[in-house]
């Protein structure tokens, strides 16, 4: 076998040059890597996780929690239940509850730099509305995860199996999909809050993740009808991989990148269906306590004690945001058609640079 | 000595890659003349498409060029935007290689054509109608008229390819830069485009640049030659210094790993004394059919065909695009469903095979596919994607099946390290090795090979083609050789079957088909190959079009 021993050489050249561009950047790194290092990059998205993570730990930490029998303490000195007196003095207009929260120094006439006793002010029967702004957080960024997993779930197995199948399975599966699709999400939100709205967030959260995943089925599906014409995946059935091995192992996979897009975009417009719920008092019910509920309980404040707007408001943005940035920061890793782009600061240096070569000409 | 049509000296392009300026293409200096043909040939990556592009800075955003470029003493580099509009298209026109995404697919052919026409001319639209009917009866295109109103969709590949150089002459371009214009056409239709630009080159005296890999096209076209590696020039001089008497070794290289029709050894399969043994693939009065799909009607792709492979035996199935070869390869491994006759693997008929029937035929069978980069999973480490079909046999586990894994390898000759790594880590020649381990982890009785070589550039396929023929005498498989490239069916396979619109047209020995064809389609497609070698190129080019007459 003359043939088979000379070349044990490693990489020729030829095979070195090729496609040299294109794997330089690629050079030595599996597909995890690769992603995660263009989301390392993409700056908002970054910031969006700490904040994110932060708000977490935050929120939980605030309050009471229980896990089973135990019972971890917050560090805020309020629980919800607690009815401390309500606070009359020092507010303007005459107003009650107002919050004590000061970042106005006292030579400039405010009352120094403080949180004072209830730094997001106190409600009409003088709860502490840190502690409730906190508890809603909590309800929200809960049904916001729940939503996310029982959507995902639902969302890829449909969508996996209508592509991969196609025929009949396809039609009944995606004619089923039309159906929920065509029914406007509110109502449906609505008719569950009404039935189940009594049961606590966390049955809200569990219904609302059943008619959540029409968006991304379609969106798998798409991925599926794609992947599956590929080779590899003929290449895997002439193996003798079995349907379910070419699905999980094969198929899915190679999906991963649509999937975490569009759950994470999907768990902030859960935020934001939870919310406009119990706005619109179908979800989170009293005493329950929700952002949207919070909102919506005290709307007609909103001239003459308008903190009890901002509070709610301020968090309902601030974990919205922070995922969809998160979520848009994992599509454009995702994508290997997002090359960075030269910035303008490089293109200034390398037109300095080339004109300097043809100077020195 | 008339001034040159195009004049590029100390030309580089460099790309900015993750923070390093990667260069293209450097330092090249050529010139070209009106009438004459420049063929710039290399491999992929070689940077002949990118000097291509760079010369009307058509470029992606992150790339630069610096050096000099005259077009007809005008000054290119630098040159403000306006002027290189000008330029592009009036003087300087491009063909591109994919005719489909070339062309818009939401007009017509005529309109394109009228839209160049209108952009640098002072016309009206009744005038610009007439001259591009006139360009279309120019190249060819039958009733140019009608077809002045089809959408490229309705036109085959070579009219595509025909409508694209109508619309690069629009303007009497002084110099015309085809960029691979033949690559994804068959070879019939290819010499047929190579004639006519010829003729229009004569005609219209434009200076042409060829940019191809497919060193027959350069011997067919090119009066000089440039050879390019790694984005320089090895080597320029006339077509006749280049082919006969190369000096560089990249370009002695790459003109042997060429494969040549009609030149390599002989190749004979003794089966002993007594008969034949049985076959290991029997295809008798086979008809395979796509089932109609919503208002697209069935469409029968292969009709009434017969093959049979015995053990030890490749055979080479020859066809242009569309022929049927890839179903048919398709269904001798059970991927597609035959319609009606037999169809017989190592002895068990999978006419109406089951799903579990399948699963049998299975280890007896590989299938290297076209793509190198579509055929691996791009999540999978390929130690664990050759392993694959070991592991679903249930033949071994855990540590006997990592040292399989590092056998095969061993064989396809790719270092053991390279289990770990991902297919996007690999070139497309080892990719395409990966494919062949995989193939061969369940030591098949059969293998199919669908056009393994279309994805490589010439010198991995030789090298390709030699490991091939090196594990096919060692591990003793028969094989169906998909190929559209009858050199490198003429290299390896001991039989030869040609296929036309999903029938047979012709099948025997190789020598038999290659040296003698009996049926006037194969003759057509063996004189339509182009040959490296200029002179001999033109003789068979003065033979096929006096046969043509």
């Amino acid at each position: 076998m003359a043939i088979l021993k000379r070349k044990k050489v490693e990489i020729s050249s030829t095979d070195a040059s090729e496609n040299a561009i294109a794997n330089k950047e690629t050079e030595g790194l599996s597909q995890r890597q690769i992603v995660f290092r263009r989301f390392v990059r993409h700056r908002a998205a970054m910031i969006s996780v700490f904040t994110l993570i932060f708000l977490i730990l935050f929120v939980y930490t605030a309050l009471d929690f229980k896990i089973g029998p135990w019972n971890i303490h917050g560090w805020w000195k309020y629980k919800v239940e607690d009815l401390p007196e309500l606070r009359y003095k020092d507010c303007p207009n005459g107003n009650v509850g107002c919050p004590t929260f000061s970042l106005r120094p006292k030579f400039l006439g405010g009352s120094g730099f403080g949180l004072g006793d209830h730094p997001f002010g106190q409600d009409d029967i003088g709860r502490d509305y840190f502690a409730l702004v906190m508890k809603g957080a909590q309800r929200s960024l809960m049904v916001m995860f729940i939503v996310g997993i029982i959507g995902g779930t639902i969302g890829t197995v449909v969508g996996s199996i209508s592509g991969y199948f196609r025929g009949t399975v396809d039609a009944v599966l995606m004619r089923f999909t039309d159906f929920i699709i065509t029914i406007p999400t509110i109502i449906i939100g609505s008719v569950i809050g009404f039935h189940f709205g009594n049961l606590g967030a966390t049955f809200l959260a569990l219904y609302l993740g059943l008619f959540a995943w029409t968006g991304l089925s379609r969106l798998v599906r798409g991925e599926f009808l794609k992947l599956r014409e590929l080779e590899f995946v003929d290449a895997a059935r002439v193996a003798g991989a079995s349907n379910r091995r070419i699905i999980f192992k094969h198929i899915l996979p190679n999906a991963v990148g649509v999937i975490i897009v569009s759950v994470t975009l999907l768990m902030s417009g859960a935020i934001l269906l939870e919310t406009a719920l119990s706005y619109i008092g179908f979800g989170v019910v009293a005493p329950d306590v929700s952002l949207g509920l919070l909102i919506s309980q005290y709307q007609d404040s909103f001239t003459s004690r308008p903190w009890l707007f901002w509070y709610p408001g301020f968090f309902i943005i601030a974990i919205a945001l922070s995922v969809n940035f998160i979520g848009d920061g994992l599509r454009d890793a995702f994508d290997p058609r997002q090359r960075r782009r030269l910035s303008l600061k490089d293109r200034r240096a390398a037109r300095i640079e080339s004109s300097d070569s043809k100077g020195g000409e | 000595m008339a001034e040159p049509v195009l004049s590029v000296k100390d030309f580089t392009v460099e790309f900015w890659v993750d923070g390093v300026w990667y260069p293209a293409a450097m330092d090249m200096n050529f010139d070209v003349e009106a009438g004459k043909v420049t063929a710039i040939v290399g491999e992929s990556g070689s940077g002949k498409s990118t000097t291509a592009m760079g010369l009307m800075s058509i470029l992606a955003s992150n790339a630069r060029t610096h050096g000099s470029v005259k077009v007809k003493g005008e000054e290119m580099i630098g040159a403000p935007a306006s002027l290189l509009r000008k330029f592009r298209g009036k003087e300087v026109a491009y063909i591109f290689q994919e005719p489909m995404t070339a062309l818009n697919p939401v007009y017509t052919i005529g309109f394109q054509i009228v839209e160049t026409l209108r952009t640098h001319f002072d016309i009206g639209p009744k005038e610009a109608r007439l001259r591009a009917i006139e360009l279309l009866t120019m190249v060819e295109i039958p009733d140019p008229e009608k077809s002045f109103e089809k959408y490229p969709h309705q036109l085959s590949g070579g009219q595509r390819q025909r409508a694209m150089i109508a619309q690069a002459l629009a303007c009497d371009p002084a110099l015309l830069v085809a960029d691979e214009p033949t690559t994804a056409l068959d070879v019939t239709v290819q010499a047929e485009i190579l004639d006519l630009m010829r003729g229009l080159k004569s005609r219209l005296n434009s200076a042409i640049l060829l940019i191809t890999h497919a060193m027959g096209v350069v011997a067919d076209m090119a009066d000089d030659i440039l050879v390019m590696k790694d984005g320089r020039v090895v080597e320029s001089g006339t077509a006749d210094a280049i082919f006969n008497h190369p000096q560089h070794p990249y370009t002695k290289e790459l003109l042997a790993a060429v494969p040549k029709l009609g030149h390599s050894a002989k190749r004979s399969l003794d089966f002993g004394s007594g008969a034949k043994p049985a076959p290991v693939l029997t295809l008798r009065d086979v008809t395979i059919e796509y089932p109609k799909r919503g208002r697209i009607p069935a469409f029968t792709a292969v009709k009434n065909f017969n093959l049979e492979i015995f053990p030890g035996e490749i055979v080479g199935l020859v066809g242009e695009s569309g022929s049927g070869k890839t179903t048919v390869g398709r269904a001798a491994i059970g991927l597609i469903p035959i319609k009606s006759g037999e169809l017989a693997i190592a002895g068990t008929d999978i006419s109406r095979a089951t799903q579990k029937d399948l699963s049998a035929i299975r280890r007896h069978t590989g299938i290297v596919f076209q793509d190198p980069a579509s055929s691996l999973n791009p999540r999978l480490p390929i130690g664990e994607s050759i392993g694959e079909p070991i592991y679903l046999a249930g033949l071994a586990k855990d540590a006997e099946l990592n040292h399989l894994v590092e056998d095969l390898l061993d064989q396809v000759e790719l270092p053991r390290s390279y289990r770990n790594r991902y297919p996007h880590e690999l070139s497309g020649g080892q990719r395409q090795r990966v494919g062949i381990a995989r193939a061969l982890a369940l030591t098949p009785d059969l293998l199919i090979a669908d056009e393994p070589t279309s994805a490589l550039d010439v010198s991995v396929q030789a090298r390709f083609l030699e490991l091939f023929q090196g594990l096919q005498e060692k591990l003793k498989f028969a094989c169906l050789f998909i190929s559209h490239d009858l050199a490198v069916v003429d290299i390896l396979s001991h039989r030869v079957a040609v296929m036309q619109d999903g029938f047979l047209v012709e099948e025997g020995d190789r020598d038999a088909i290659l040296k003698n064809p009996q049926q006037e389609y194969t003759r057509r497609l063996i004189e339509a190959v182009p040959v490296p070698d200029p002179a001999e190129q033109a003789m068979r080019r003065a033979a096929r079009l006096a046969a043509k007459k």
